[in-house]
């Protein structure tokens, strides 16, 4: 089995490095990808059209708010097929797993983490608010933002996480985050553009179009930013118990 | 220089971490060293200019699937065949 | 065209780092292939989908090129930024410009960063979705090597559906290493001979069949047969040979319900049977 594993890896590597000699010099200036009138477009407009300094926001949001908009439908359905395939899942009790955690919350270990979790927290919002500015946006600020719940689930139980965050608030959150993006887009619609063409807004809101892409592009971010976290803290909480929600890890 | 010889120092070390990952017996180690390898690959994306996604794989790749992956461990047998 | 030293140079010293990435491609594409344990398997699918969203990555960089977020002096809010930096706050200050040729060759190329960054998320959740499956399957079968779930389906099949057991025997030969023939075998064969002996009473494989007979003979039959019940499981499966009468009794007078529910989800109804 082994021996004959290798002959697909070996044809597919052989390929792969035969197709590598026509490849542009790596970091090259002039290749094909780098001229793409696209990229250069984005590159070149993204300050004109949507004042977002970070290019990547811009077209992440805005030029392929379509594309990001289902990414976070499969993000969504994920963890929803996750709920699905876990539910009820396990029939046995909690005592014939191979080993138990059943200690007392560390002292040290929960009063350090309750020192870290506001600062987390905040973090993550700074990173969804300024992910137009800098490094950052909506996937990663819900991440990090889910992160902290899961570290309240690590430090103290599962229960002490749910407490705060609820199994069912996970899926409501995260439906209302696609809800939060699909509604500007729809609304943007409703006052006469496209689907997701944010300029409309500026027709309902005090500012130019620029800003008003500027400002949906914002709100986009936190609709992405509620589904991941939720999604991310529901996905530990789901593979860490199988489904039962209760004691794990 | 310095640049590609970091560069490609950083990939001879991914390719040490892939190997590691997946040659060991212990399925917790090999999430831990998977994420040493996510890390270092983050390391990579961030000197490649790509600082989103470098974010990004800090964040889901280092973080959460290691999380993930050691939770599901717990619930699943440690040791590995192979 | 080109010598042999040449191929050597442009593909160890220019194109290092394409080298590199297809190596790491391999490592992942050999992992989900030999790989026996499931997480294993995830592992290098993980590390596949890396390497390519690391080649992705490396498309976007350009020499000496900065990361895609505006300078100060493109900044579109470049006026508030700049207000001390001198010469560069008036050009700043008539709001944003479109880029020049020369320009945009300054900052990396964004699309393909944002193509990965959502891969990378997406790539999380599914993950996690394979994660939630491998639970799963350790609930049905108590182990996450894939040999040693394929035995166990296999015994499965033998003993509730000796129909499909003994064709996906013929199919899946190589990739079982240790099924236990043995047992199986006579157990099947004596559940068979039960069944056979009720329900099409011309065919003469009384006479403890072979595997080869009971192939040919198992087809001719197969269609006469009725179907047995597919999730009477363990506990009227785990000692079918005891006495004929009983077996034939369950497998006439289970519904016809069962069946179907055996050949549309298959999977779905085994991982809750075998538990020891």
């Amino acid at each position: 089995m082994k021996k004959i594993s290798l002959i697909p890896v070996l044809l597919v590597g052989a390929l792969l490095v035969y197709a590598a000699q026509d490849f542009p010099e790596w970091g090259s200036p002039n290749s094909p990808a780098s001229q793409s009138p696209v990229s250069s477009h984005f590159i070149a407009n993204t300050g004109v059209d949507t004042e977002v300094p970070n290019m990547v926001t811009a077209v992440l949001a805005d030029y392929r708010g379509f594309d990001t908009m289902f990414e976070t439908v499969v993000v969504f359905i994920a963890g929803m097929a996750v709920l699905a395939i876990l539910k009820n899942s396990s029939k046995k009790k909690a005592g014939s797993k191979e080993f138990e955690v059943d200690v007392e919350p560390d002292l040290i270990v929960t009063n350090t983490v309750r020192l870290l979790i506001p600062v987390i927290q905040i973090f993550a919002f700074y990173v969804l608010a300024h992910g137009h500015v800098s490094p950052g946006g909506g996937f990663q600020g819900g991440v990090v933002m889910g992160a902290s719940f899961i570290l309240i689930a690590l430090s103290w139980d599962l229960d002490t996480a749910l407490a705060r965050f609820p199994a069912d608030r996970c899926t409501l959150v995260a439906g209302l985050g696609i809800v939060l993006y699909a509604g500007i887009g729809l609304l943007s619609m409703f006052l006469g553009g496209e689907f997701l063409d944010y300029a409309e807004l500026a027709q309902i809101f005090p500012v130019s179009r620029e800003m008003a892409r500027y400002h949906a592009m914002l709100g986009v971010e936190i609709g992405v930013g509620l589904t991941v976290t939720a999604i991310m803290f529901s996905l530990y909480a789901n593979l860490s118990t199988e489904g039962r929600l209760k004691g794990g890890l | 220089m310095g640049l590609e010889l970091f560069n490609t120092f950083i990939l001879l070390l991914l390719v040490v971490a892939a190997i590691v990952a997946l040659r060991v017996k212990d399925l917790l180690t090999a999430s831990v060293v998977f994420g040493v390898y996510s890390f270092l690959m983050c390391l990579l994306w961030a000197e490649m200019g790509a600082v989103d996604v470098a974010f990004t794989e800090a964040t889901v790749g280092a973080g959460i699937s290691t999380v993930v992956m050691i939770a599901t461990i717990f619930n699943l047998k440690r040791k590995s065949s192979d | 065209m080109f010598e042999e030293g040449a191929i050597i140079n442009e593909l160890f010293i220019e194109r290092l780092n394409y080298l590199i990435y297809v190596v790491l491609l391999l490592i992942g594409l050999h992992a989900m292939i030999s790989k026996n344990n499931l997480m294993k398997k995830l592992i290098g699918m993980s590390i596949f989908q890396t390497a390519i969203i690391l080649f992705y990555v490396s498309v976007g960089v350009k020499e000496g090129a900065s990361i895609p977020i505006y300078l100060p002096e493109h900044d579109p809010h470049g006026s508030h930024v700049s207000l001390g930096a001198g010469n560069e706050t008036e050009e700043a200050s008539h709001g944003p410009v479109v880029l020049e040729a020369g320009l945009i060759k300054k900052y990396a190329n964004p699309l393909p960063h944002v193509l990965m960054l959502t891969a990378i998320v997406v790539g999380v959740a599914t993950l996690g979705l394979a994660l939630a499956l491998c639970q799963r399957i350790y609930q049905g079968y108590g182990t996450i090597e894939e040999d040693e779930i394929l035995a166990k389906i296999e015994r499965e099949e033998m003993r509730a559906h000796p129909s499909v057991a003994v064709k996906s025997m013929e199919s899946s030969k190589t990739a079982t290493s240790k099924v236990k023939k043995p047992a199986t075998k006579s157990k099947e064969s004596s559940t068979l001979s039960a069944k056979r002996a009720k329900s099409n009473p011309k065919t003469k494989a009384k006479t403890a069949p072979s595997t080869s007979q009971l192939k040919s003979s198992r087809s001719k039959s197969a269609s006469s047969q009725p179907k047995t019940s597919a999730s009477k499981s363990s506990s009227a499966m785990a000692k079918p040979a005891t006495s004929k009468p009983k077996t034939k009794a369950k497998t006439t007078a289970r519904p016809k319900s069962a069946s179907t529910a055996k050949k549309t989800a298959p999977s779905k109804a085994k991982p809750r049977t075998p538990k020891k």
